[in-house]
C-alpha cells in the first residue's frame, strides 16, 4: 500500500511543516498538516475552495501574521530553522521565501523601481542596474520592457505585470517562491509564459504553487498536495505524492473524487 | 457532484465496446462455421461485415479523443478512456482475424479440409469466451473481480496455446506422411494461427481491464498475478 503522504527524509528539504495547525481567532482553519518540500521541486497545492491551501502557503513565510488574530501551532522549518522562532525576523524570512499573488500587484512606481525595491530595502545601492536587468531577464520580461524601464509598472499588460512581480520577488535572490494562483487572472498565452517561467526558475529556486487548475498542476509541478475540508469545516492534507499518483491513480478516494470533478 | 456529461459518455462508450464485442463474436463463430461447412458464401459475408467492425472501432476512437479534448479527464476517468481506446483496437484486430480465416476458407475452394475440424472450433469457442469475459472484466466496477477474471483469461490462453500446438503437430504428421498434403495443411495452419491470435488479443483486453481498475500496466500471467495480489 502506498503511503498517501510522500516523505523525502533522505533529501535536502527546503521547507518542512510538522503537525501545523492554523486558527483565525477561534476558528480552526487548517489542522495537523505535515508536509516536506524538497529543494528545487515544484509542488502544487490543490483542493476545493476554502480548504486552506492559501493558509498553508502563507504560513511558510509568515504572511499569515499580517492577518490579525492568526495563530499558528506545530513546527515549520526553513532549511532546518524554525520559521516562527523568537529570534527570527519575519522580513528576513520573506526575503528568503518570496511570494507572488493571484492578482498582479505592482507598486505604483516605475518598472525599474518595482524591481529595485527589495534590493534597496536590503541596502544595496551599487550594481542596481545589473540586478534589475538580471531579475527581469530571469522573469522572461526583459525584452518587452527594456526600452521603457521608467514607465509605470501599472501601464503594462496583466501578464507582463505578473512577470514583473515575479522579477520583483527574484531581485532579492530568494530560495523559495510561493505562488498563490499566479495565472488564474491571465489569458492562455500569458498563462503559458508564466508556466514556462516556473519550469525554468525551478532550476534555481523551489516553488510552491496554489492552483485551481488541475491541468496546470499536472503540467508544471513535480508533486501535488491535496487538501480537503471535512465535516468539521477544517482543512486537512489528505494526499501528497507524485503527479503520476495524484492525477493518475490516487490513493485516497477523496482525491479521486476531486481530480475527476466529482466533488469540489 | 457527479460529472454527468462525462459519466454519460463513459457509459455510452462502454456500451459501444460491448456492441463491438458482439459483432466480433458473431464474425468468429460465422467464419468457423463457414470453414467447417465449406460455405464460401458465408465466408464472403464475414469479409463484407468486417466493415461494420472497422467503422464502429473508428467511431469509438473518435469519441474517446473527443472526451479527452472536452473533459481533460484524470485518474480513473482517464484510465477508462485510454483503456477503451486500446480495447476497441484489440477487438477490431480480432475482426481482422475472423476475416483472415474467411479468406483462407475461400482460397481452399470446395476442397475438403485436410482433416476433420475438431481442435480449431474448440480453440475458437474458448477464444470467444475469453473475449466476452475480458469485456466483463472491463465493465465491472469491482477491481478484485476484474483482476480475478483477468487471471482466469491468462490461464485459458495457455489452453488455447496447447490446442494450437496440437493442431500444428497433427498437421505436421499428416504432411510428413504425404507431401501432397502440404497446401491443404498450410490452409488449416493459417486458420488455427488466426484463432490463436484472437485469444492473445483477449488476454490483452484483460490486461487493459486491470490497468483501468488498478492503474498498473501488466503484461503476462506473473504480472497480472502481482497486480491482483499487490
Amino acid at each position: 500500500m502506498i503511503d498517501p503522504i510522500i516523505t523525502f527524509d533522505d533529501q535536502d528539504l527546503v521547507l518542512e511543516a510538522e503537525n501545523m495547525s492554523v486558527r483565525y481567532g477561534s476558528t480552526l482553519a487548517v489542522e495537523d498538516v505535515s508536509i516536506q518540500i524538497p529543494r528545487n521541486a515544484i509542488v502544487s497545492l490543490i483542493g476545493p475552495s476554502g480548504c486552506g491551501k492559501s493558509t498553508v502557503l502563507r504560513c511558510f513565510n509568515r504572511m499569515n501574521e499580517l492577518i490579525p488574530d492568526t495563530h499558528v501551532t506545530g513546527s515549520i522549518k526553513y532549511q532546518g530553522v524554525n520559521v516562527y522562532g523568537a529570534d527570527v525576523d519575519p522580513t528576513d524570512i520573506r526575503f528568503r521565501i518570496g511570494m507572488v499573488f493571484q492578482r498582479p500587484n505592482p507598486f505604483p512606481k516605475s518598472i525599474y523601481d518595482n524591481v529595485a525595491f527589495g534590493p534597496r530595502v536590503n541596502g544595496l545601492t551599487d550594481d542596481l542596474d545589473r540586478v534589475v536587468e538580471e531579475s527581469l531577464r530571469r522573469a522572461a520580461i526583459w525584452d518587452e520592457v527594456k526600452d521603457r524601464l521608467d514607465d509605470s509598472g501599472l501601464g503594462i499588460s496583466g501578464g507582463q505585470q505578473q512577470r514583473l512581480c515575479i522579477a520583483r520577488a527574484l531581485a532579492v535572490n530568494p530560495d523559495v517562491v510561493l505562488m498563490d494562483e499566479p495565472a488564474s487572472a491571465l489569458d492562455p498565452i500569458s498563462t503559458q509564459a508564466i508556466e514556462d517561467l516556473i519550469r525554468e526558475l525551478s532550476q534555481e529556486v523551489t516553488i510552491v504553487i496554489v492552483t485551481h487548475n488541475m491541468q496546470q498542476a499536472t503540467r508544471i509541478s513535480d508533486y501535488s498536495a491535496v487538501m480537503m475540508v471535512g465535516e468539521d469545516r477544517v482543512g486537512h492534507l489528505i494526499e501528497y505524492g507524485t503527479n503520476g499518483q495524484v492525477f493518475g491513480n490516487p490513493v485516497d478516494p477523496r482525491t479521486e473524487a476531486y481530480v475527476t470533478g466529482r466533488i469540489g | 457532484m457527479p460529472n454527468e456529461q462525462l459519466d454519460y459518455s463513459l457509459a455510452h462508450l462502454e456500451a459501444e465496446i460491448v456492441l463491438l464485442g458482439g459483432l466480433v463474436e458473431n464474425a468468429i463463430f460465422k467464419t468457423i462455421r463457414a470453414l467447417r461447412n465449406r460455405d464460401l458464401e458465408l465466408s464472403r459475408e464475414v469479409i463484407e461485415e468486417d466493415d461494420r467492425i472497422d467503422d464502429l472501432e473508428t467511431k469509438i476512437q473518435n469519441e474517446c479523443v473527443e472526451q479527452i479534448r472536452r473533459q481533460a479527464p484524470l485518474a480513473a476517468d482517464l484510465r477508462r478512456i485510454i483503456g477503451m481506446m486500446f480495447i476497441a483496437n484489440e477487438l477490431e484486430r480480432m475482426g481482422d482475424y475472423a476475416e483472415g480465416i474467411a479468406k483462407v476458407s475461400i482460397n481452399m475452394g470446395h476442397e475438403a479440409p485436410l482433416k476433420e475440424l475438431e481442435d480449431i472450433p474448440k480453440m475458437a469457442d474458448l477464444a470467444v469466451s475469453m473475449m466476452k469475459r475480458s469485456i466483463d472484466a472491463m465493465t465491472t466496477s469491482d477491481r478484485d473481480e476484474s483482476a480475478r477474471i483477468a487471471l482466469e483469461i491468462e490461464n485459458d490462453d495457455d489452453e488455447v496455446d496447447r490446442l494450437y500446438a496440437k493442431v500444428q503437430n497433427d498437421i505436421f504428421t499428416l504432411v510428413e506422411d504425404d507431401r501432397e498434403r502440404a497446401v491443404r495443411g498450410t490452409y488449416l495452419m493459417w486458420a488455427a494461427h488466426n484463432v490463436e491470435r484472437v485469444a492473445d488479443r483477449a488476454t490483452n483486453i484483460a490486461e487493459r481491464a486491470i490497468f483501468m481498475s488498478t492503474g498498473v500496466i501488466v503484461s503476462g500471467n506473473a504480472d497480472a498475478q502481482a497486480a491482483v495480489l499487490g
